[in-house]
């Protein structure tokens, strides 16, 4: 009973921040309410047992995206932003395509079959830690992917300084 | 599951309406926030760890995604002093 309470908590805390990240005029007001909504992501993942999963999220997202986005809305200008209308023109359409996504994936939902159960139990990952469990992962069977991702960020960073330096004449 | 559909969903709303461009970017990590809810309570019904290594791997990639879409946007502002989809339609230099 608990859990499901739970569960039904977040889920509706984090559907409706969604929502109101979307929706507000104001997009600083926007960043904070995702604030709230990624500490609420963060809650849920630790409820499904990922514990390391829900520090990345706070640290990544909240620390990490979230001040970065603080940064470039108080960087352009917020003055005339407030005045005009929030959505473009042509957003029906946008709102149709967005609800006929969600009942096709709905449709497929019902034909789902789970795929057999992995060797991970909760148990297994009790007596070793999560972050053990993954990290040992990490470094074997997907140590290809990962250097990869470490090659992406680099790649990212890069071209950031490259995309946001001023350009000097002559 | 309808959960992560949901989130994906209004991501997708969010994406295609908006014209502020930084919330289109807002948009776009709310889509992969909805994958990755996805991914992880996959990984804990099914018991495998797999799901939450590729949710780690999307928060990488989708931090790196942001920060090239947030210098593309300052970029841009700096050209046309507007954070406006709509008045963003010429690709002229």
């Amino acid at each position: 009973m608990i859990p499901e309470l739970f569960f039904a908590y977040f889920a509706f805390a984090i559907v409706l921040f969604s929502i109101i990240v979307i929706t507000r005029k104001n997009p600083v007001h926007s960043v904070l309410w995702m604030l709230l909504l990624f500490f609420h992501i963060a809650g849920l993942y630790l409820f499904l047992n990922a514990e390391f999963m829900a520090v990345m999220q706070v640290i990544v997202y909240a620390g990490g995206i979230l001040v970065l986005f603080l940064f470039v809305v108080m960087l352009v200008s917020l003055k005339e932003e407030i005045k005009v209308a929030r959505f473009i023109g042509a957003w029906p359409t946008g709102f149709t395509f967005a609800v006929a996504l969600f009942i096709v994936i709905l449709m497929s939902l019902r034909s789902f079959v789970a795929g057999p159960q992995g060797k991970y139990t909760i148990d297994l990952i009790k007596s070793e830690s999560n972050i053990k469990v993954l990290g040992k992962l990490l470094y074997t069977d997907f140590l290809f992917p990962f250097e990869i991702a470490s090659l992406i960020l680099l790649v990212a960073m890069v071209g950031a300084i490259v995309l946001a330096k001023k350009r000097f004449k002559g | 599951m309808l959960l992560s559909a949901a989130v994906f969903t209004i991501g997708v709303f969010g994406f295609l309406s908006r014209r502020n461009i930084i919330i289109m970017f807002m948009s776009i990590e709310l889509m992969l926030n909805g994958v990755n809810i996805s991914l992880i309570s996959f990984s804990h019904y099914l018991q495998d760890m797999r799901g939450q290594i590729l949710a780690f791997f999307v928060i990488a990639v989708a931090a790196a995604e942001t920060v090239i879409g947030l210098a593309i946007v300052i970029a841009l502002f700096r050209n046309k002093a507007t954070v406006h989809v709509d008045k963003i339609n010429e690709m002229k230099g």
